[in-house]
């Protein structure tokens, strides 16, 4: 099993992001929470908040409004109703 | 025969004509490109949701089970969604929706069941309300551009309608984008949502899902997303689709007009040769006759 875990972020519109990454971070409805590599499998739905997304050093932040998060083996999947990335 | 002068007319207006339709070409071409990039870029939410839903819904079923996902147990009422483009001068393309829907709406008729029509995009609206002026419940624009607050506003009027009891199965037709020069008529229905076979079936390696909050919560948000996501990615098949096709038209104009304005030429040139020649016949008797 490989170290990284694959992230993908989508909005309606196009996909934001997808590879590999080290950790995830994101607001769900009934508290925020983070996914590393080989979490188990799990889904929620989002509240409006940052999603943080860590690459070794570097960290991206979305703001992301409403959506779903799917965590399976193969990766985590954020269905975002609004997307957009805070540079 | 017509005269020299309006064999002249006629030309130039076929000209003008070939040159609208040469533009029109064009800018279709722009737009096509255009709306490909936007399809294409919209289609992992569209492939990314069914893939959840499907998921979901191996987990959640039987009893309990939203009526969104499994259907309401009967199949009396069915709500039809067409979904065309706004406006025409794209060869059959609106035409062909419509007749595809027909085709089912005969065939749902047939067999007794209750139909009523909802239109996105005003050709569908116009052809529906001439062929079923009085199933019609409801019509919306497709807009310029596809967007999502118009796929939701269509997948709310569904909703309601499902929730009143007043349709048990949804189906949505709209042209699949297959090539530049082949779009086909396709009907697909939305509820109950027809998932892709094998798809729920995600290797969880001996995992179980956990749901926040639960997963009839999820499905309750999920569904009716799922069904906006489809309308706009009909919609934005269509808008794809419908340049496609008017380029296609237009071409087929802009080549129709050439040969029209070198039938009139060739006219023209005739009357033009055979005027000179009378007028020489006269110049020549009259010499003769002195």
């Amino acid at each position: 099993m490989s170290d990284k875990l694959h992230f993908s972020l989508v909005a309606p519109e196009r996909e934001l992001f997808s590879g590999e990454v080290d950790q995830v971070d994101a607001p769900g409805s009934e508290g925020d929470f983070g996914v590393l590599v080989g979490h188990a499998p799990f889904m929620t739905t989002l509240k409006e908040g940052w999603v943080k997304v860590h690459e070794g050093e570097k960290v991206r932040t979305f703001d992301v409004k409403g959506g779903f998060a799917d965590v399976t083996p193969a990766g985590l999947t954020i269905l975002a109703e609004q997307a957009s990335e805070i540079v | 025969m017509a005269s020299l002068k309006e064999l002249r007319n006629r030309i130039s207006s076929v000209t003008a004509t070939q040159k609208i339709t040469k533009a029109m070409q064009m800018v279709a071409a722009a737009k096509l490109r255009k709306a490909r990039e936007v399809a294409e870029n919209a289609r992992p939410y569209a492939e990314r949701m069914t893939a959840v839903i499907a998921n979901l819904a191996a987990g959640v079923s039987g009893p309990g089970a939203p009526a969104l996902l499994v259907g309401t147990g009967s199949q009396a009422r069915e709500l039809v969604v067409i979904a065309t483009a706004d406006r025409g001068l794209a060869g059959a393309f609106n035409s062909s929706i419509v007749r595809a829907a027909r085709d089912h709406i005969a065939s749902r008729l047939n067999e007794g069941r209750e139909v009523t029509i909802i239109t996105v995009g005003r050709k569908a609206r116009d052809q529906v309300r001439r062929l079923y002026g009085d199933r019609s419940v409801g019509a919306f624009e497709a807009g310029n551009a596809p967007a999502m607050e118009r796929a939701q506003e269509v997948a709310a009027a569904i909703i309601e309608r499902f929730e009143n009891g007043q349709a048990d199965i949804v189906t949505l037709f709209y042209n699949r984008f297959a090539s530049v020069v082949r779009q086909i008529p396709t009907g697909k229905q939305l509820v109950p949502p027809q998932l892709p076979e094998g798809a729920g079936a995600i290797d969880l390696k001996g995992a179980s899902y956990e749901y926040e909050p639960d997963g009839e919560t999820i499905l309750a948000t999920l569904l009716p997303r799922n069904i906006a996501t489809q309308i706009l990615s009909a919609m934005m098949e269509n808008q794809v689709g419908f340049y496609a096709a008017q380029m296609a038209a237009m071409d087929a104009a802009t080549r129709n007009a050439g040969d029209m304005i070198a039938a009139l030429t060739l006219v023209k040139n005739r009357t033009r040769q055979a005027q000179i020649t009378k007028e020489l016949i006269e110049i020549i008797s009259g010499a003769e006759a002195l």
